[in-house]
């Protein structure tokens, strides 16, 4: 069917806009790279636009000097390990029996779960909680009061009732397998993709969040990744790595910056290889999600 | 109606034994589904129906050597000083002013860049603004608020080193109280304006085609297509995420805002969830925080149900 030139006009017009949108998204993240490559000198004068100028690794050196970030690095590690292993047991173990028509109260059960999404106690009695039962400044405050987002059970239950054939979990019944073996031999099995979903979904979250360790923990040896980000982002403390007393005031200054710069790629650097590869995976979540809210 | 219900009554009547019956063996054929549900159970009850319990230390003056249950009451005391403190107006007027403002400017957005992002013919062009658009989601908040602070460093920040290019003063946007809640919305559209589109973008791949090619001849316009077709298509899932975004325009988030607060732009950046976090677990006045957040929870609550209510009347869609 042949365009009408007011529509020719406005197809190139929405490009034009959705190329801007597009260069202001990515431009941060590209100065980011370049700047945390160039020497800082360059980058405080404005120098560096497009291309890093001087190459110069200064402020990665000084990162991965640092042994208290290293330190952080592996407690986000195992953070997130832990933490998504709990967290994706216990969505199946939410949504498989409330995907079934014949697990009886799961009406009531679905209306306490969900009812905690609008309405919650609030951050002084949830920290009382975890201070009565023992667990400040230990892995637990870290995974157990975030073991199951019910967003992610509403999504997974969606996925179980739409997806997976009745039909072929009532015939298993029929042949005498249990509930446990058809959800192992069954459902799990078909469930690739959206297990991946999950997966992804609370290990970005584990990853990120600084939140709850900034309320449970007060010893730095369990402090995770982003908390000793936030030191060196937000709070521009990174006295340790910058050495004060063998260079001039403006230097260590510069080289801050460069430090800055430096870490924000090296904690992204395994999402943002790995986001174009898993970004269906994403979508797919999200779409799932909208499919019932 | 009344015919319907006695009816209903009658057969049950008769068969409320058999249902029983039945309920209760499929309650034992199901036991191992029981068994797998009950951790998760478990954890609701603990992690948060228990905080919902303990929310009573907001009418209590909580002592740690007494625990929740033997502390004394104090009917609405810590209310009435959150009520009457300096601070009140000030909490209530920046985190009504944020939720507002990000709810103007963070709704109507993702919608306008899926209907673009629709409407774009080449494939690889689309995917390639989506991919793009949706990557600073998985930035982390410190992340995000570290990159704010680089780029707008009255020293050596890009954006003033632009303005002075121009040859303007150096703005000290992140000490500046009047920048703050532009700051804020802003950065969080540049973060979520590409993630929250996906959901649009899943309604308008929804849309019949036949529906544009029938508008096409009729004569139908571009502009008049996507306002007779396209937003009618999406409109359910606009009346559900506006419902969910005014729910918590009181629910604004501790996370981002904290790490963007100073000292200096405390009298734009002070909300109900950082005086919570000060007063609270720095401060160990827990009975006075408690009320505050509980004060917040209701608010927030009450605002959803509303909404909910409004939207069922005037709409077909609604959360429940």
């Amino acid at each position: 069917m042949p365009q009408s030139r007011s529509e020719r006009i406005a197809g190139v017009f929405i490009y034009i806009i959705l190329s801007f949108i597009t260069l202001l998204v990515l431009y941060p993240l590209f100065f980011v790279l370049i700047a945390s490559i160039s020497a800082p000198e360059t980058v405080m004068r404005g120098e560096v636009w497009l291309w890093p100028k001087e190459l110069s690794f200064v402020g990665y050196e000084r990162l991965f000097a640092n042994s208290e970030l290293m330190r952080g690095f592996l407690n986000t590690l195992l953070y997130t390990t832990t933490g998504t292993a709990l967290n994706v047991l216990m969505t199946i173990a939410a949504a498989y029996p409330l995907s079934r028509a014949d697990f009886n109260g799961r009406g009531i059960f679905t209306a306490i779960i969900v009812f905690t999404m609008f309405f919650s106690g609030g951050m002084i009695p949830n920290y009382l909680l975890v201070k009565e039962l023992g667990m400040l400044d230990t892995i637990w405050a870290m995974i157990i009061p975030s073991a199951v987002s019910v967003w992610n059970i509403i999504i997974m239950r969606t996925f179980f009732q739409s997806s997976i054939p009745k039909e072929m979990q009532e015939a298993a019944f029929i042949d005498g397998a249990s509930n446990m073996r058809v959800l192992w031999r069954i459902v799990l099995p078909l469930s690739g993709p959206i297990l991946a979903v999950m997966v992804l979904f609370y290990a970005v979250g584990h990853w990120n969040s600084y939140f709850s360790a900034l309320i449970y923990l007060s010893d730095r040896a369990n402090y995770p990744l982003q908390l000793f980000l936030r030191e060196i982002l937000v709070q521009g403390q990174m006295q340790e790595m910058v050495d004060i007393s063998d260079d001039s005031l403006a230097r260590s200054l510069m080289d801050a910056e460069a430090i800055k710069y430096a870490a924000v790629i090296v904690t992204n650097l395994p999402m943002l290889l790995l986001y174009p590869f898993l970004q269906k995976y994403f979508v797919k979540g999200v779409m799932i999600g909208a499919i019932k809210g | 109606m009344q015919r319907q219900l006695s009816n209903v009554e009658a057969h049950s009547k008769i068969q409320r034994k058999s249902v029983w019956r039945r309920t209760m063996m499929q309650m034992r054929r199901n036991w191992q589904l029981y068994a797998l549900f009950a951790p998760v159970l478990l954890y609701f009850i603990v992690f948060h129906y228990v905080p919902m319990y303990g929310v009573q230390i907001a009418f209590k003056d909580f002592m740690a050597n007494k625990g929740i249950m033997d502390s004394p009451w104090v009917g609405f005391k810590h209310f009435e000083r959150f009520f009457d403190s300096f601070y009140f107006w000030r909490i209530i007027k920046n985190t009504m002013g944020i939720g507002l403002y990000e709810l103007a400017v963070g709704f109507p957005i993702p919608i306008i860049l899926a209907l673009m992002i629709n409407e774009a013919r080449s494939g690889r062009f689309r995917r390639f603004v989506q991919t793009v658009t949706y990557a600073p989601h998985f930035l982390s908040t410190v992340v995000v608020v570290g990159m704010i602070m680089m780029f707008l460093s009255p020293v050596s920040g890009l954006v003033n080193l632009i303005i002075t290019s121009f040859g303007g003063e150096p703005i000290a946007f992140m000490t500046e109280p009047s920048w703050f809640k532009s700051i804020y919305v802003w950065s969080g559209v540049w973060q979520g304006m590409g993630w929250s589109s996906i959901i649009y973008l899943a309604a308008l791949a929804g849309i019949d085609p036949q529906l544009h090619e029938a508008a096409k001849v009729d004569g139908a316009g571009w502009l008049r297509r996507i306002w007779h077709i396209n937003l009618p298509g999406i409109a359910p899932t606009m009346t559900i995420l506006l419902i969910l975004n005014i729910g918590s325009v009181l629910g604004v988030g501790f996370e981002k805002i904290f790490l963007m607060q100073n000292s200096l732009n405390m009298e734009a950046s002070d909300v109900i969830a950082t005086n919570v976090y000060r007063s609270g677990i720095l401060g160990a006045q827990y009975s006075f925080s408690a009320a505050v957040g509980l004060f917040n929870s209701i608010v927030n609550f009450i605002m959803l149900i509303t909404v909910n209510r409004i939207a069922r009347k005037v709409s077909e869609n609604s959360l429940w």
